[in-house]
């Protein structure tokens, strides 16, 4: 950084010989990463929106997911992917508490709101195999589909295809978000990021969590509330 | 163990593993991804001439060809579904694994490093683990060929339902799979070396060296990587949601099926939905497959002309025209899937628009030519040839882009044509170009230049003597990935051009068998390299010809300018290398800085700052010099 300085006599963050705008290429790969991630979501939910509105008509989420457990009988829409919804995102901000730990050096309470950050991937995770079991049992499954569409009609079958398919994808991410915090999770506690001089792992790793969380987000609203 | 730290504190003896099998050099990683590349490309050369075999004499009998293939080649004749998985196989190797992987990952793992100023890639390991993921996307690709009910046949792009219904065709089976999983490996593999390759040239440059003076090699290289990040992402969607059609009974891609009568119970699905996702990918991919081979004709032609480089601000311009375009012309792929017409105008308009970009590209090149001081070095006759090969499959894209022509020309041989001429041999003259171009570099040999020159003319010859005649069959309606035209009436006449195709192609493969020799016959034998042997500018010629680990044996070379100052008048030598210093220089010769904008109140009248800010303006278009 400093010859770039005499080279010029002005810092041009552009002219080599240094990152520019300080961004190790580390994080410029996750970016990147979650960049081309974005893309093959978003060629999943285009591939649902396509298929949903070429559909003559297409079964009401209120109806299929309104179940919660141990509680019977009753219809309760919305109230338990509420509750995963709310899970993932409180994970989020224990991601955002062990980052910013992180950025201090206090190795104890990255420590401490990684564990949380597992546990909230893994509970979301739990929530969605009960999901999963639930509906299967009602035979829900990837080329079957029991439940009735809007006008009364056999259900689409691409409505369950398409559920499984693009949850069972972000599901797939969560858990590999898990596994990876996991690992983060014994390094930090080894205390690698205090002999590397930097936490920079746990930030690029909370940007994937954020990311899954986002990516949720449109999910749960596309499948869920329209 | 360790005699030699002198030069480098982690030049270490290296096991044989570690130096070229598990490699984390990217010289190394240059060189597997070249002769991974050159295999496949020998694979999908052969598999060619098989099929050429079957279209030139569709009533001849080959009893060496049920030796060779069994059950295949029954009777001497090529398996009609066997025809088809060749097709297919060759397709899909050339594109993907010939010119993408071995061209991209060739060359953007030898200059990246080297040409900015690096020790490395930003990440040795994911490098590698690229590398080792593509060779296994490849082993399982080749695997395919063996398999039982033979390779996938659906076509390199793999339209359903022909390829979502394992009970469709032979090859929809097994191969079909394998086909999935090799590629499923082959995007992990792409999407590792291009984020490598992205961060290593944003955040690795050497001191002075501005995105404004890295040679357009690079330029070519990144945008090539940022395609690749964006839209390989979707081509694994569309697999995914095929390996579900395929395996676990949805149907995505499916409706109203019937198979022999039987109709299926898969409904609500769309064909048509994954030629939109395959397309999203297939456009951008045939541009990955042609801009590094644009970047590598650029450095060649500016450096052999002795010339700098005609416009370089417009070429970077052109290289991001071109990425930021061919995200939203893939509709053109698809006139005739009834897709509305207005739609089909937006895709029209748009990819006419592209074809401005890519003649600017083409003009550049002539006016870097334009009164050089040409050195026919091989690598500058396959630059030019691509050059030539560019324009002549470029302007039938230009027809083929036209949706009421293409609605005629369609899935015609004038396709075939169209894109062998302007993707399959002009990135394959990009990729020869820097192979001669570049080889000193890679093994520290000069290869021999008069076979170098007669694989040339061969192959320029045979190019067009294969390529050129199909446009006259598709303009008649003769179809593409027909395995025979025996039984209509009206194309019989096109039976002996043909043949004429067909011997054309065995003599054009023949003759790359002159290349295969020579590249490595001068691994060993061929004459020492100097350390600048094509008195070029840019840096990967000031290091070693030893190839050392780290590429530098002492500091990293600083840059003082750009890449393409030849035969600047009154310079010592007819080139100024990127580290010379501006202060050993007489004052014209410096590094071109950009004029300060003159205070209103002191400027001359002619000089007001609207004018000069104009001038810029232009610059940026490489019209004129500010
Ligand atoms: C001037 C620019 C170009 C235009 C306007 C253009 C237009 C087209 C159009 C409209 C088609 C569809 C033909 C059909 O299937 O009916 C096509 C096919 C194709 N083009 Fe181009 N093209 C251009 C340049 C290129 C370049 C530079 C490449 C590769 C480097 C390329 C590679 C291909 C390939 C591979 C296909 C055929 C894919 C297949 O169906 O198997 N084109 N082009
Ligand atoms: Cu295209």
């Amino acid at each position: 950084m400093a010859s770039t300085t005499a080279l010029t006599g002005k810092k041009h963050i552009w002219d080599g010989g240094a990152e520019p705008y300080g961004a190790s290429y580390g994080k410029l790969m996750m970016w990147f990463f979650l960049l081309s991630d974005a893309f093959t979501f978003s060629a999943l939910l285009l591939a649902y929106a396509a298929l949903r509105f070429s559909a003559p008509s297409w079964p009401v989420p209120d109806d299929v997911f309104a179940s919660i457990p141990f509680v019977h009988g009753n219809h309760y829409p919305l109230v338990f992917v509420g509750i995963m919804t709310f899970i993932l995102i409180a994970s989020s901000v224990t991601m955002v508490l062990a980052v910013e730990a992180g950025h201090r050096g206090a190795k104890n309470e990255v420590v401490k709101w990684m564990i949380w950050t597992i546990v909230g991937g893994i509970a979301f995770l739990g929530c969605q195999a009960w999901e999963w079991t639930h509906l299967h049992h009602d035979g829900a499954w990837w080329g079957s589909n029991p439940f009735l569409n809007a006008d009364g009609t056999p259900g689409m079958v691409n409505f369950t295809n398409l559920f499984f398919t693009i949850t069972g994808f972000h599901g797939f991410h969560v858990f590999s978000g898990v596994l990876i915090n996991v690992i983060v999770l014994f390094m930090t506690m080894n205390g690698v990021f205090d002999r590397r001089g930097t936490y920079e792992t746990i930030e690029k790793v909370g940007l994937y969590w954020h990311f899954v969380d986002l990516v949720w987000v449109f999910v749960f609203t596309f499948f869920y509330l329209i | 163990m360790s005699q030699n730290h002198e030069h480098h504190h982690d030049h270490h003896q290296e096991s044989f593993i570690s130096k070229y099998i598990f490699s984390m050099d990217h010289k190394m990683i240059a060189k597997q991804y070249l002769i991974t590349g050159m295999i496949m490309a020998v694979v999908a050369a052969l598999i060619s001439l098989l099929f050429r075999l079957q279209l030139g004499w569709p009533d001849q009998t080959f009893p060496w060809l049920e030796s060779l293939l069994g059950d295949w080649g029954k009777g001497g004749r090529l398996d009609p579904n066997f025809y088809l998985a060749l097709v297919t196989m060759h397709g899909t190797l050339m594109v993907f694994f010939v010119l993408t992987a071995g061209l991209s990952g060739t060359f953007s793992n030898l200059l990246i490093p080297f040409q900015i100023g690096a020790r490395d890639m930003a990440s040795p390991f994911m490098n590698m683990l690229s590398y080792w993921l593509f060779f296994l996307s490849s082993v399982i690709m080749l695997v395919s060929l063996f398999v039982e009910s033979g390779p996938a046949a659906a076509g390199w792009t793999i339209y359903p339902p022909l390829s979502a219904l394992p009970q469709a065709v032979p090859g929809s089976g097994l191969g079909m799979t394998l086909w999935l999983v090799s590629m499923t490996l082959f995007i992990a593999s792409s999407l590792m070396g291009s984020l490598n390759y992205i961060t290593t040239i944003l955040n690795m440059r050497t001191v002075g060296m501005k995105m404004t003076r890295l040679p357009l090699t690079i330029w070519a290289f990144l945008t090539t990587s940022i395609l690749g990040v964006l839209s390989f992402p979707v081509l694994l969607a569309a697999a995914v949601l095929l390996i579900f059609d395929r395996s676990f009974g949805t149907s995505f891609y499916l409706s109203d099926i019937f198979i022999a009568g039987e109709a299926l119970n898969r409904q609500g699905g769309s064909p048509i939905l994954f030629q939109h996702l395959f397309w999203f990918l297939g456009h951008p991919e045939v541009y990955i497959v042609l801009m590094p081979a644009l970047g590598i004709t650029s450095e060649v032609v500016a450096t052999n002309a002795r010339k700098p480089i005609f416009g370089y601000r417009a070429m970077i311009g052109s290289l991001l025209g071109i990425s930021f375009l061919s995200f939203i012309v893939w509709g053109h792929h698809m006139f005739v899937t009834g897709m509305n017409p207005f739609l089909g105008n937006v895709f029209m308009i748009l990819t006419l628009v592209i074809a401005v970009p890519s003649a600017v590209k083409t003009f550049n090149y002539l006016a870097t030519l334009w009164k050089g001081n040409l050195k026919f070095t091989p690598a500058m006759l396959f630059a030019i040839g691509l050059v030539s090969l560019f324009i002549s499959g470029g302007l039938t894209g230009i027809w083929l882009g036209n949706a009421a022509l293409d609605i005629n020309l369609h899935d015609t041989y004038f396709v075939v044509a169209h894109f062998h001429l302007v993707m399959g041999s002009a990135s394959m003259f990009g990729m020869l170009a820097g192979v001669y171009h570049w080889y000193p570099k890679m093994f520290g040999k000069m290869m021999n230049a008069k076979l170098g020159y007669l694989h040339f003319w061969l192959t320029f010859a045979a190019v067009y003597l294969v390529f050129f005649p199909m446009h006259f069959m598709g303009l008649d309606g003769v179809p593409r990935r027909y395995y025979n035209f025996t039984g209509f009436e009206y194309m019989s006449e096109w039976m002996d051009l043909n043949r004429f195709i067909s011997v054309s192609a065995i003599l054009g493969s023949a003759a790359q068998l002159i290349f295969i020799w020579n590249f490595f016959y001068s691994i060993r034998k061929g004459k020492d390299a100097p350390v600048n042997p094509w008195n070029s500018n840019t840096l990967e010629w000031t290091t070693p010809v030893e190839r050392i680990h780290g590429n530098w044996p002492g500091e990293i070379p600083h840059v003082h300018r750009w890449p393409y100052d030849y035969s600047r008048p009154g310079a010592p030598e007819d080139f100024i290398p990127q580290t010379v210093k501006d202060d050993e220089l007489p004052e014209e010769l410096r590094s071109p800085k950009v004029k300060p904008v003159p205070e209103r109140a002191d400027a001359p009248a002619e000089t007001v700052v609207d004018k000069v800010l104009f001038s810029r303006f232009l610059n940026l278009f490489g019209l004129k010099k500010a």
